[in-house]
């Protein structure tokens, strides 16, 4: 290969991912940044303004004067979004936890059983994608409403006298979302504990661990980083979800989800819509540039451990 | 630390240990019974089952049969964190989110020890592998020495009554290896604490080791003194693995007095040591800084081409052709008393029938 094609062939490699980024991340999220700054319109597109690409430098001016903040000092306003906010992010916060303590000693058999099984223990842990999110969503209305699954193998047991309503629940939504966002939470878990050196645990039991101290002292600090990005993985989607509380919550769930839904088919305020869409973005990214911060600032004092 | 206390027999006694993996057999029937503060080495390639052995003891592969027992107390069915054993493993295996203090005091907890008591272990430990200054750092910011010593000494930390090393030296290069040799034996010596080394190196063995055991296929083929399996292995194998050495095959003649016997080779008869029945097919094992090469016309011995002499410093090797096409190999100390024969010359070869050792064929 010449020297050129070589260095196009790097820059190809390069330039790529960024361009995919910019087209189908930046711009879809300038043009929703665009239409919070603007005023609903019944027209099409149902918001003012629109840009006039004839109208020269004036008309530039006119489209920016026309810009303001009104849709965030509604949603700042409005005690309903500030709900949905922090409902969303309590679901999250508790789903995510259930995926912790589920999904630790889930990941930890993974890694702990023999070569042979593991291919098959993973397999069985992707397999539930290849069927629609939906539909699996759907099932569990099977499951879990008054006459399902749970309640009649519950009432046959005899342990409770009449059936639960779990559906149309928060708690149907949390099993929702720990049953729909699992393979999120293992599979990072599993990737890193599978990796650490068996002779670790090992080392601990020879110096008087037992099962349980060996792996809480050695195999979960040193999971640490699948652990923070499996509960990343799961929380992120998890505050914007939709189709869970939609189907599994009932019509009183309160989630950022539903709203930016009504928002933008029912009431067709495309602004307002975008506002929560944006809101959404910054309650998102915040926890994410936390943990980048809190990473950095780790790696800073181990390296100062260095000296 | 606790040279002065020796608890009454601590031995280690192994008794017909046997462990399989699916078809293959790993440990096959070995017996072994092991000295107070003895220094002992598994030798053998990999695959002979030695790490399998040494993991059994410390309790973490299950013998299929067989007992293994350290003094009264029966280990077999322990669990390896109730064994009054600790190991030092190949990869070290040092928990790299802690500092080495935290390292050494790991298996500190659980001992009873009060908070005094433990620092002031500790600070024995970092002494004893001259490791002070180092407590706060983590393993990876350690050279490939200071992590072998803080893995030494963090199995030793617990005071086991028998320390178990997985190819402890086998990370290092040469030149710290030699020196930690050295190390390592003086720190067994000063505890008093029995070893068992597993190495595939058997000039680490010799180095190291009061006694030898040798290894092959999952069996204990030979066990004894550094000098014994060098001078008087057991097997073709065990002399092969124990250095450089020339195989003469032959047939066992008669006795002669002082146990030296005539063996019928095919270049000519040889005078050799050992026992065995008349006629049997046998192996003489010679090494070559045995044979001793003299220039044409010397009274006794084997004369041969010289077809290549390597001068290696400390001393010199010869490789010698036959009459019958086979070449020995031969080497003597630098500097040699005599003259150094030129390659391509007639030379003649003496086979000191003392250092001749007979073999089983």
């Amino acid at each position: 290969m010449s020297g050129l094609s070589q260095r196009l062939g790097r820059g190809l490699v390069r330039g790529l991912p960024l361009l995919w980024l910019a087209l189908f991340f930046l711009v879809p999220f300038a043009v929703t940044l665009k239409i919070s700054f603007s005023s609903p319109a019944t027209a099409q597109p149902p918001y003012l303004p629109v840009l006039e690409w004839d109208g020269g430098l004036e008309g530039w001016r006119e489209f920016f004067e026309a810009l303001d903040f009104q849709n965030y000092q509604m949603i700042a306003a409005d005690a309903l979004y500030r709900d949905a906010a922090l409902s969303s992010l309590g679901y999250a916060a508790l789903a995510t936890t259930i995926l912790v303590l589920i999904g630790t000693p889930t990941a930890y058999a993974m890694a702990r059983a023999s070569a042979r099984w593991q291919p098959i223990l993973v397999a069985l842990v992707i397999v539930p994608f290849w069927t629609s999110f939906l539909i699996r969503v759907y099932a569990w209305i099977a499951i879990l409403k008054p006459e399902g699954l749970l309640n009649a193998a519950l009432l046959k047991l005899g342990l409770i006298a009449a059936p639960l309503p779990i559906l149309d629940s928060p708690f149907g939504v949390l099993i929702g979302l720990a049953y729909a966002y699992l393979p999120f939470m293992v599979l990072p878990l599993y990737a890193v504990m599978s990796r650490l050196d068996p002779a670790l645990t090992e080392a601990a039991a020879d110096l008087g661990a037992s099962r349980a101290r060996a792996f809480f002292t050695v195999t979960l600090p040193l999971s640490l980083p699948g652990l923070a990005a499996g509960a990343l993985l799961c929380f992120i989607p998890m505050v914007g979800e939709f189709i869970i509380p939609d189907l599994l919550g009932g019509s009183d769930t309160l989630m950022l989800g539903r709203v930016l839904w009504s928002e933008f088919f029912s009431n067709r305020d495309w602004p307002l819509a975008s506002a929560v869409a944006v809101m959404l973005l910054i309650l998102v990214v915040g926890p994410v540039v936390l943990f980048r911060e809190a990473e950095l600032r780790r790696e800073e004092a181990a390296e100062g451990g260095r000296r | 630390m606790h040279a002065s206390t020796p608890l009454p027999n601590q031995r280690l006694r192994l008794e017909r240990v046997t462990k399989r993996f699916s078809a293959q057999t790993a440990v096959d029937a070995v017996s072994l019974d092991l000295a107070e503060g003895e220094f002992f080495c598994l030798l053998g390639p990999s695959g002979c089952g030695k790490s399998t052995l040494l993991r059994m003891v410390a309790g973490f592969e299950t013998p299929d049969s067989g007992t293994i027992r350290l003094g009264e107390t029966d280990l077999t069915a322990l669990p390896p964190h109730r064994r009054p054993v600790n190991m030092m493993f190949q990869s070290y295996a040092l928990f790299p989110h802690m500092s080495v203090a935290a390292n050494l005091a790991y298996g500190l907890k659980g001992l009873g020890l009060s908070r005094a008591q433990a620092a002031g272990r500790l600070k024995d430990l970092l002494r004893l592998v001259r490791l002070e200054g180092f407590e706060g750092r983590r393993p990876d910011t350690l050279s490939g020495g200071q992590r072998q010593r803080v893995a030494l000494a963090r199995a030793l930390a617990r005071e086991p009554r028998l320390l178990l090393l997985d190819e402890p030296l086998g990370a290092l290069d040469r030149a710290l290896r030699e020196e930690t040799q050295a190390e390592l034996r003086a720190i067994q010596r000063r505890l008093g604490t029995s070893f068992i080394v597993v190495t595939h190196d058997a000039a680490e063995a010799m180095a190291l080791a009061d006694r030898i055991g040798v290894m092959e296929r999952g069996r204990l083929v030979q066990v004894g003194p550094a000098r014994t399996l060098y001078e008087r292995p057991a097997s073709r194998y065990v002399a092969g693995l124990l250095g450089d050495v020339n195989l003469i095959d032959g047939r066992l003649g008669r006795a002669e007095p002082g146990g030296i016997r005539s063996v019928e080779t095919a270049l000519g008869i040889l005078r050799a040591s050992g026992e065995g029945e008349a006629g049997n097919a046998v192996v003489i094992a010679v090494r070559p800084e045995r044979l001793i090469v003299r220039g044409e016309g010397a009274s006794d011995g084997l004369s041969g081409l010289l077809t290549e002499a390597t001068f290696l410093g400390d001393r010199i090797r010869y490789r010698v052709e036959m009459a019958n096409g086979t070449t020995l190999r031969a080497s003597a100390a630098l500097p040699a008393p005599g003259p150094i024969p030129a390659v391509g010359k007639t030379v003649t070869l003496e086979v000191p029938a003392e250092s001749a050792w007979i073999l089983p064929a």
